[in-house]
């Protein structure tokens, strides 16, 4: 079946600064609360993760990974322009973020 | 689920929070601590400690708020009973680096308060010591004191510190002492005695950011706290947060305000070509590099052949442990510094023509695997860990995704753009206050603007950008104004001056305006890159003038707000407009050009002559600009003045 179809503006860049896994996240808000950019706003349906509003205006601190009483709930999630490589020395194999 | 699924499955949610405009809350306190970030904090303490009834607001979340909130990882230029370098020397090497253009009392007050700041930082929970041993025989630390140290292993001033516990102590600190916080809360104005500009501070205006309720706050000293400008020449309205070395939040609302309230500034001339603006960086200390936090990190090229350090001789350094002790006959080494006397080892100069010629093969890459397991884990750990930005952008992610110090490299974009330090950027590509020294309100031995009652401290000053200096700085005017205070009279508000801010800052609410802040932003670093780029002259910078009055009176009213945080942003804008019009009309009064302050003028083409070895000033009067000039060492004897003041 054909999903439905809304006239949507494009994304901001980045869309997903911060990943929430909702199997783990119980929407405590923390994050909410200590992101200095105020970019996440609490889910309207009580006790689901937050969503990001304002992603484009995200600083990467990580405070809100680093406050979240519940590890693996949120992770943060580099633009995709500034992910970095690393090359294994031993073997020459290269990888990234 | 992002926004995007939201809206689709549920349709456009409410503002999550109660909407109070126009509703109105005054707030009476001693001292108003205006930035909640290092200084902020410190500022407030200080004061709470005196007695006084201390109000602290703050735009984000005290708690990890401003630059050094997410964390720190090194507390220079701190003299202390175990070495045997002085304030004055550590104040030396600060102004031979900048030309002299470096605000020589806030930095002394630190050099002498810097240590007895940390341990008090300690007492609350800070952690300053390798406690747990884990560096225990390596060449950095003190066995005695357990304190381990960067970059000049001989002398050790600058502390290595575990920075991500320092605001989370600070912000508890602030509770215990009953400090009230007023976190999402936008300070907009300051207010003057009976709504004079020019006059004594007696409080300042504030808007909440998820509410937009509007605050009056009233007191008897006033502390800016609120950093410095940014965002003037660079700004990237997607990669928006990214494209900022301090957090987005800080863009000179404090600078802009205080322009407003008549206070007279300095070195806001002062602009030069980074990266830092921009969104072409890689995430901070993400990338290797031989810099601060990953000094004196070993350096390889693709073919895994060794980068050489050199000391400031020109020497090739042969081992890793000749990076971080000074060169024969040097006495110490600063931070970071081009003058030789001070100069710390770095990469071969010449690596460029070296890389041109074939002898070594790009990309580079940081070798933490081939250096000593003490200064890996110093690096990879403790320094990218506790610096601010690092514990998760750069610690937990890329160790998350398999990153693994001790058998990888991680690769460098030296040479090769974007990187904030060596990439060759475009030269109108500028930072104001992203980075260094940058402009700011000239203070007295008391860290008191020429507006009484009304106090600066932290990167606001017109010096470096350090957390030491926020801290110590922070401390030293949070005592001063608490004294001050004690003894003010009762503040006198003025209404009418209420009303004007009021009115103001709900504008963008009900202008029914076609533009949001981001294009107004994105046009005002165009007209600074045009008008007041790498090259200035009389000309342009008129134009620049000219332009900004235009958005001033045609734009700013046409730029609109649907929600308390749009507004909030609308109103930073407006602040940065004020910021760039306060550098046209400093870079307009320094009819010279200057390498210390990367400040060129075609039509006064020497560089530094003598004469102008002077800081330019700015302020507003009677709503005219007014410039002057003040003596290059107005501070006087730093010594006898400290100790006279402190």
């Amino acid at each position: 079946m054909q999903k439905k179809v809304y006239a949507l503006p494009n994304w901001c860049t980045p869309a997903n600064p911060v990943v929430f896994d909702p199997d783990v996240c119980n929407g405590c808000n923390i994050c909410v609360e200590v992101c200095q950019v105020d970019l996440l706003i609490p889910n309207p349906e009580k006790g689901k993760p937050p969503i990001a509003l304002y992603p484009e205006e995200c600083w990467y601190g990580g405070c809100c990974v680093a406050m979240c009483p519940r590890p693996g709930a949120i992770r943060l999630n580099h633009a995709l322009p500034q992910r970095v490589r690393w090359k294994r020395k031993a073997t020459g194999e290269h990888f990234r973020v | 689920m992002d926004w995007n699924e939201l809206i689709q499955e549920h349709g456009i949610p409410e503002w999550p929070y109660s909407i109070r405009y126009g509703e109105e809350t005054e707030v009476g306190a001693d001292v108003l601590v205006l930035g909640g970030g290092i200084a902020g904090c410190w500022a407030a303490i200080s004061a709470a400690r005196k007695g006084a009834n201390v109000v602290l607001v703050e735009k984000a979340a005290t708690v990890r708020s401003g630059g050094g909130g997410s964390g720190c990882d090194h507390w220079i230029n701190t003299p202390h009973p175990r070495s045997t370098i002085t304030a004055e020397e550590v104040v030396e090497w600060e102004l031979e680096f900048s030309g002299g253009y470096t605000n020589a009392i806030s930095r002394y007050i630190a050099a002498r308060e810097s240590y007895e700041t940390l341990l008090e930082l300690e007492a609350i929970g800070g952690k300053i010591r390798d406690a747990e041993d884990e560096f225990k025989g390596a060449p950095f630390r003190d066995e005695e004191t357990k304190f381990v140290f960067a970059y000049d292993y001989v002398n050790k001033i600058h502390f290595r510190v575990w920075g991500t516990t320092f605001k989370p102590a600070l912000y508890q600190e602030c509770k215990r002492l009953k400090v009230h916080l007023y976190d999402r809360v936008m300070a907009t104005s300051l207010l003057t005695q009976r709504g004079r500009a020019g006059t004594k501070v007696v409080g300042a205006t504030g808007l909440n950011v998820r509410t937009g309720e509007f605050f009056v706050f009233k007191a008897k000293a006033v502390i800016d706290c609120m950093s410095r400008h940014q965002r003037n020449w660079c700004f990237s309205t997607e990669l928006r947060g990214i494209s900022n070395f301090r957090p987005p939040q800080i863009v000179g609302d404090g600078h802009a305000m205080a322009w407003r309230a008549g206070v007279e500034f300095t070195m806001m001339e002062k602009s030069r070509p980074t990266s830092f603006g921009s969104g072409n960086v890689f995430p901070h200390y993400g990338h290797g590099n031989p810099l601060n936090t990953w000094f004196p990190c070993t350096m390889v090229d693709a073919r895994g052949k060794e980068i050489p350090y050199v000391d400031r001789d020109g020497k090739e350094l042969k081992t890793e442990q000749e990076r971080s002790q000074p060169a024969p006959g040097q006495k110490f080494m600063g931070e970071r510094t081009t003058v030789y006397k001070h100069k710390r080892p770095e990469l071969t100069p010449d690596l460029l023509e070296r890389v041109k010629k074939g002898e070594f093969v790009l990309p580079l890459y940081a070798d933490l695997s081939g250096m000593s397991e003490h200064e890996r884990k110093a690096i990879w750990g403790l320094m990218v860990g506790e610096e601010g930005r690092t514990r998760i952008p750069i610690l937990k992610t890329y160790t998350d995704a398999g990153f693994d110090p001790q058998k990888d490299l991680l690769q460098s974009y030296m040479l090769l753009g974007s990187d904030p330090m060596r990439g060759n950027v475009r030269p109108q590509d500028r930072t104001g206050g992203e980075i260094g020294d940058a402009g700011g309100p000239i203070v007295d031995w008391d860290l008191m603007t020429n507006l009484q009652g009304f106090y600066v401290a932290g990167d606001a000053l017109f010096a470096a950008n350090y957390h030491y200096h926020a801290a110590t700085t922070g401390r030293y005017a949070g005592r001063k104004a608490a004294d001050y205070a004690a003894k003010a009279g009762v503040p006198s508000l003025s209404r009418v001056q209420v009303e004007e801010e009021r009115t103001r800052v709900y504008a963008p609410l009900k202008n029914g305006g076609d533009i949001e802040w981001k294009e107004l932003n994105a046009a005002l670093c165009r007209v600074m890159q045009n008008y007041c780029g790498e090259y200035k002259n009389e000309e342009l910078l008129k134009i620049g003038l000219i332009w900004l009055e235009d958005l001033q009176k045609n734009e700013v009213p046409q730029v609109c707000a649907d929600n308390p945080h749009k507004l909030m942003r609308a109103l930073e804008v407006a602040n940065i407009l004020t910021c760039d019009e306060m550098i046209i009309h400093a870079s307009m009064a320094r009819k010279a050009s200057s390498r210390y302050l990367d400040f060129f003028r075609l039509d006064f083409p020497e560089i530094d002559a003598p004469e102008w070895h002077q800081w330019v000033t700015v302020k507003l009067e009677d709503g005219n600009v007014k410039t002057g000039a003040l003596s290059i060492d107005f501070w006087g004897p730093l010594k006898e003045n400290y100790e006279k003041h402190r």
